[in-house]
């Protein structure tokens, strides 16, 4: 809480950077503390990690100083609180932590948590849900990192200004 | 000029990256019994390369991972993936369903999510490297 004040305090986008980063340790630690250590694992190499190196290498392309906004867009602040406020009103409604009755332990957990080594061999129920029971979503998030690689690539590869460029010539000639 | 800058941190770097990257192949190996997976190592694995590429500058990097290659690989993570899927609907059973694979179930399963982490270790990792030399490469050209 006070890291993300920090970050939205702050104008210097280098400090926001190292500041997120942060930001991401922590909340792996909190994962960690939540026995969820396959996510923690992720956030701490993708958030705390990777991130921070695409980020700055991203700020030096560009400007590192935050412009200073000419007016406060009122409407986007109520828009905010508005959220926040349906937000919180749907959290009211979730069943407390840890409650044994709530739908998350009883819908398919259970199966998994007693089946998955049975029927996969593999003690890591994270890894046998990933990959086998939800083999389609892990599929599909596959995709979208391929998807995004070809995106950055075609955005930032030298090669594929140096295609356009003869494109403008054309026009110039004609 | 480059062989004396930065001395401690290149002899450093040239200490941490080989154990990253066993590192890595361990968390993608060894993600069925411990915390860890495909994802998790092929970022552990990319991160080696990014240190690497820090250190000793993107066209040190670009002549171990040549972008052919790094992109070859990005394409032949999801094939992977993708073809252990359909080698199950070859054995008439569903998309994805490994446990044709073998003559056994569980061993098929196995194979199946070990071919499937190996295709999403390699994609994450080639995808991570890729999208960062491409920002390295600019700041060097512009």
């Amino acid at each position: 809480m006070v890291v993300a004040i920090a970050i939205i305090r702050q104008r210097s986008l280098i400090a926001t950077v190292m500041l997120s980063s942060f930001f991401s340790l922590l909340m792996a630690g909190t994962f960690v503390l939540l026995d969820a250590v396959d996510v923690a694992f992720a956030e701490a190499a993708v958030g705390a990690g990777i991130t921070t190196v695409l980020l700055l290498s991203a700020l030096v392309l560009t400007s590192s100083v935050e412009v200073q906004p000419l007016k406060t867009n009122w409407l986007a602040l109520v828009l905010t609180i508005a959220t926040a406020g349906v937000l919180f009103y749907g959290v009211s409604d979730l069943p407390t932590f840890g409650d044994a009755a709530a739908p998350a332990q009883r819908h398919v957990a259970p199966r998994y948590l007693e089946m998955a080594e049975i029927e996969t061999g593999i003690p890591n129920v994270v890894t046998s849900v990933l990959a086998s029971y939800r083999g389609y979503d892990t599929f599909g998030e596959l995709t979208v990192v391929f998807t995004a690689g070809i995106g950055v690539l075609l955005l930032m590869t030298p090669g594929v200004r140096r295609r356009k460029t003869p494109k403008k010539q054309d026009e110039n000639v004609t | 000029m480059m062989a004396t800058e930065h001395l401690i941190l290149r002899v450093v770097a040239k200490l941490l990256i080989p154990l990253i990257l066993l590192f890595g192949l361990y968390v993608q190996f060894h993600g069925e019994t411990g915390p860890g997976g495909g994802f998790q190592a092929g970022v552990i694995f990319a991160a080696a390369f990014i240190l690497y590429a820090l250190v000793f500058g993107p066209e040190n990097t670009r002549r171990v991972a040549p972008e052919w290659l790094i992109s070859t690989l990005m394409a032949i993570g999801v094939l992977l993936y993708f073809s252990t899927g359909a080698a199950s609907l070859l054995y008439r059973a569903n998309f994805l369903e490994y446990g044709v694979l073998s003559t056994d179930f569980v061993a098929g399963q196995k194979l199946g999510i070990f071919l499937v982490e190996l295709g999403v270790g390699i994609t994450v990792s080639s995808v991570m490297i890729a999208i960062y030399l491409a920002f390295a490469e600019r700041q060097g050209s512009g």
